[in-house]
């Protein structure tokens, strides 16, 4: 049976990094005429002495004007034993970026080594990088042997050098080939120039290393990706959940439990469209039923019911920075991506900041900038059921996503939590998406009720309480507790001593968000229409509720300024206009509109019944 | 594919799976997050044997259930009439919705200009008909059957590759893609262009059509049919081209290694009549399949990064 390995090679144009690959393509024949005659030809027209088998890797025209390469190539050939996927990335260290991105699905690693200059801090950075990323295998790749007469004793002294260093990383196998990618010894063939080395050619140890056993098979995963319900006559009642099997092996007939619900049931199916199949392993990509009807959605994750992933909140992270326009710093708020999951993270900490080529660690770190690595503490909106990434990969990594360029600037590696214990999933999701109490989980169940925080936010005019009085006639027709939490009436008693200056108003925000904290933690859902002008007050507030682990629903309530203006039920736009009223909301002090509301309501949306359903719709449902 | 109970040849009981169908979960799993995560998606179906292979993978997918989104065809018009009926009768089986973008409406609406002389061919008209088809459909995600092993500008590009407004790529702006995780967010009006089959090789797509017993267009085979000789190429004899005084036309037994207008994709000569001789020619063969039946790729170095800028599949 042929195999897939994925390998990653880090090096730059110095290395011999592109020449090692030409070379490996070149003699295994992956090498199509027409491809080595164009290369030929730009050899000769630039006056090069030998066939640059290098031109075979660089893709992109930046790249060949200026003669590196910049970005992940992907190449591919196969022999009969092995089907091979090179993620092919720059070296220097302004490209750690790509580098980290080859590596993240590579199941081995070469690094390169000019047998000349001996491990330079740049083998050390690959090496600590592949490791980093999970790569069990390294094959350090002594290069250029011929420019060091074939020297035993200094492939010697390189590779005692080297494995000295990676000692104080994690890795599982390390090999060193000496050989020539300009000439081709022990690249795919063994040559003449090195008799005393009695190991194998490089291409034969990537067709035998062992790395069925590098994926996890004891810890079963399954990330629901999809749910499948054909809705046609012929399948009325199939309900199935697509997936990648992220780890362990599932089969018919075995016990799983259901996260974060935390029900139990039994596979009664793993179907394929070849027809139903006894087991499924990673990465297999399958269809599962269930034997009972329980909730299950895109997000959830099936394990075993004894064997579930952590599941938490506060979660500890090694992230890699990859955006050149922004950094990360403590505070900072992403769209964050793992498995089937995507939530909303906040960087609580930062720890410490990575020096990868002296592995020293700088906790006077306050950011991390383009291509640095660091150790991050995040919350999320939602908890993650992940296992370290040492255990999996694939449950155990994330990316974050800023939400305004919508551009991947993150990739993360899950730790083991250390100072807060996991939050074990309680019987509905809506309990469990915040850590709770145990006073307000035994109120809730009694009184069978959700307590939550729906926020209005908006300029004056645009229809805040309107549609707050909906939602809130909606909730008590589904016999739902919720409560109106009107803010001018506040002001008439608790907040009966505050004006309208900015220290007011963020006063006037505190107290509204602890008040409706309040109601929410006993059970009710607190319905505040409150314009809230100031994203750090409001911010605060959503804090203050996420640290009780209660749910915190931010409405953007978007009626454009002129629309609101035309409205003006209460003539105040007038007035602030005429200069009767100074410091007005969209007129002459600022509205701060939410970067990450929950949801925005738009007059476009409807009738503020009809946007009261919407909100309905995205609200944590009871059982 | 994977069927470890049977004991077919994808598995074994040490859980290892072939690399076919390590290929095929992955393509599987892209197609699910396309659909999972997007409002309406579309798959660009040319009756070529990668899309061909694409709309297999989206059918076991979400089987038992229909694949939830249509199929997309930009039509130049200078079709194998072999292709179009496969392309009709595919369709009708799978009962998939089609939607046909006509690179002769946008002729007639003075939206692109066609070019002349006996060369003259539509491919890069398509651009625009898929862009104005992607519009009017406001498909946010078009499934490309693009693989990396085709060219050098594709070997960098993403999965799921970000289009802007106007549906053009920046090679300098992609999003780093790691692990499985597909960032999928884009603005109104930007679309991603989603390629599951990265990293197959022709010989990969031969393999799996062979294995999977996946019915291609008759062209695909060795065949009888009218040639002409062009830079080395051996182009169909068709309505659709003029034969030049100096060239000669001649019948000669070929195949084609793709499918796309039929005035510049070029044949090969071949007897490889079932998909094993067919493997066994791509095995032994030296030179690419673009290289070799591609006229368009053939326009200059960067030939095809500059067309993938401005939009092209």
């Amino acid at each position: 049976m042929s195999e897939l390995l994925r390998f990653a090679t880090a090096g730059s144009v110095d290395d011999g990094k592109s020449t090692l690959i030409g070379r490996l393509l070149y003699d295994s024949k992956s090498i199509f005429e027409d491809q080595l005659e164009s290369v030929e030809r730009v050899s000769r027209e630039r006056g090069e002495d030998y066939t640059n088998l290098a031109l075979l890797t660089d893709g992109l025209r930046a790249e060949r004007e200026q003669g590196i390469t910049i970005d992940v190539a992907y190449r591919y050939f196969a022999t009969p034993k092995r089907k091979f996927i090179i993620a092919d990335t720059p070296g220097h260290v302004q490209y750690t970026r790509n580098m980290v991105t080859g590596a993240s699905t590579a199941d081995v690693a070469l690094i390169l080594v000019d047998a000349r200059h001996g491990v330079l801090e740049q083998s050390r950075r690959h090496a600590f990088l592949s490791s980093l990323l999970g790569i069990r295998h390294l094959v350090v790749c002594v290069n250029k042997m011929d420019l060091v007469e074939w020297s035993q004793a200094r492939f010697e002294e390189i590779s005692r050098e080297f494995r000295e260093f990676a000692t104080r990383l994690d890795v599982h196998d390390l090999t060193f080939v000496p050989m020539s990618a300009l000439l081709g010894d022990n690249v795919v063939n063994p040559g003449v120039n090195m008799p005393w080395y009695t190991g194998r050619p490089l291409l034969a140890l990537l067709e035998d290393v062992h790395i069925a056993s590098d994926r996890n098979l004891v810890d079963p995963r399954f990330p629901v990706q999809y749910v499948i319900r054909p809705m046609q006559h012929d399948h009325h009642d199939y309900r199935g959940f697509a997936g990648t099997v992220a780890g362990g092996v599932f089969r018919v007939g075995d016990e799983v439990k259901v996260l974060p619900s935390g029900m139990t049931t039994t596979i009664s199916s793993i179907d394929t469209f070849d027809g139903p199949v006894e087991e499924a392993f990673p990465p297999m990509a399958v269809t599962i039923r269930l034997a009972d009807q329980v909730d299950v959605s895109r997000g959830d994750l099936l394990c075993r019911p004894h064997n579930a992933p952590v599941v938490a909140q506060e979660l500890d992270a090694t992230v890699c920075w990859m955006s050149e326009r922004s950094a990360l710093v403590p505070g900072g708020r992403y769209v964050l991506k793992h498995t089937t999951r995507t939530t909303r993270a906040m960087v609580v900490d930062l720890q410490y900041r990575l020096d990868i080529n002296t592995l020293h660690r700088d906790e006077q770190a306050d950011e991390l900038t383009l291509n640095e690595i660091g150790r991050i503490r995040l919350r999320t909106q939602q908890p993650l059921f992940f296992d370290e990434y040492r255990r999996n990969r694939t449950t155990g990594s994330f990316i974050l996503i800023d939400e305004v360029t919508s551009t991947t600037v993150a990739a993360g590696m899950l730790r083991e939590p250390q100072a807060k214990p996991t939050v074990t999933p309680a019987s509905s999701p809506n309990v469990v998406w915040q850590t709770g109490t145990t006073g307000r989980e035994r109120r809730w169940e009694t009184l069978g009720t959700t307590g939550m925080t729906v926020w209005l936010t908006g300029l004056s005019a645009s229809g805040k309480t309107a549609i707050a009085g909906e939602l809130e006639r909606l909730l008590l027709d589904e016999s739902r507790n919720a409560f109106l939490l009107d803010a001018e009436l506040l002001r008439f008693g608790l907040n009966a001593d505050l004006g309208f200056s900015n220290a007011d108003r963020s006063e006037n925000t505190r107290r509204i968000g602890e008040v409706a904290k309040l109601f929410a933690e006993a059970g009710t859902v607190a319905i505040v229409p409150v314009i809230s002008p100031y994203a750090v007050d409001r911010a605060r507030v959503r804090r203050l509720h996420e640290e009780a682990g209660l749910a915190f629903v931010e409405v953007f309530v978007d009626t454009p300024l002129e629309e609101c203006e035309r409205r003006d039920p209460k003539g105040l736009y007038r007035r602030a206009r005429a200069g009767e009223i100074a410091g007005f909301t969209g007129v002459d002090d600022p509205y701060e509109p939410p970067t990450s509301p929950e949801l925005v309501l738009r007059p476009t949306n409807g009738t503020p019944m009809q946007q009261a359903r919407l909100i309905l719709d995205r609200l944590p449902r009871p059982e | 594919m994977t069927n470890s109970t049977t004991g077919s040849p994808g598995t074994s009981r040490s859980y290892e799976l072939s690399d076919l169908a390590a290929l095929e979960a992955e393509s599987i799993h892209i197609i699910r997050e396309v659909a999972a995560e997007f409002e309406r998606p579309v798959l660009l179906f040319s009756g070529g044997k990668d899309s061909i292979v694409m709309l297999h993978l989206a059918r076991k997918a979400f089987w038992p259930a229909r694949i939830p989104f249509p199929v997309l065809h930009v039509d130049t018009g200078h079709n194998f009439p072999e292709v179009i009926e496969y392309r009709d009768r595919t369709v009708a089986a799978i009962g998939i919705e089609l939607v046909v973008g006509h690179v002769q409406h946008d002729i007639d609406a003075g939206r692109a200009v066609e070019d002349t002389g006996p060369r003259a061919s539509r491919n890069r008209l398509q651009t625009v008909t898929l862009l104005r088809s992607i519009e009017e459909g406001r498909y946010d995600a078009v499934f490309g059957g693009a693989r990396r092993d085709e060219e050098k500008a594709r070997a960098k590009e993403r999965i799921f590759s970000l289009r802007d407004e106007f549906g053009q790529w920046d090679p300098k702006a992609q999003r780093p893609e790691l692990w499985s995780l597909y960032n999928t967010r884009h603005r109104r009006g930007e679309h991603l262009r989603v390629f599951p089959l990265s990293n197959w090789t022709e010989l990969d797509i031969w393999r799996y059509i062979a294995t999977e017993e996946i019915d291609i267009p008759s062209i695909y085979y060795a065949h009888r049919r009218p040639v002409v000789q062009r830079d080395g190429m051996l182009i169909a004899v068709t309505p659709f081209i003029s034969v030049d005084d100096d060239e000669l036309a001649y019948e000669e037994v070929v195949r084609f290694r793709t499918v796309g207008d039929a005035t510049c994709t070029g044949a090969v000569e071949s007897v490889a009549a079932t998909v094993w001789d067919v493997i066994e020619e791509v095995s032994a063969t030296r030179i690419t399949e673009r290289g070799a039946t591609r006229a368009d790729d053939r326009i200059s170095e960067a030939g095809m990064e500059d067309r993938k800028k401005e939009g092209y599949f």
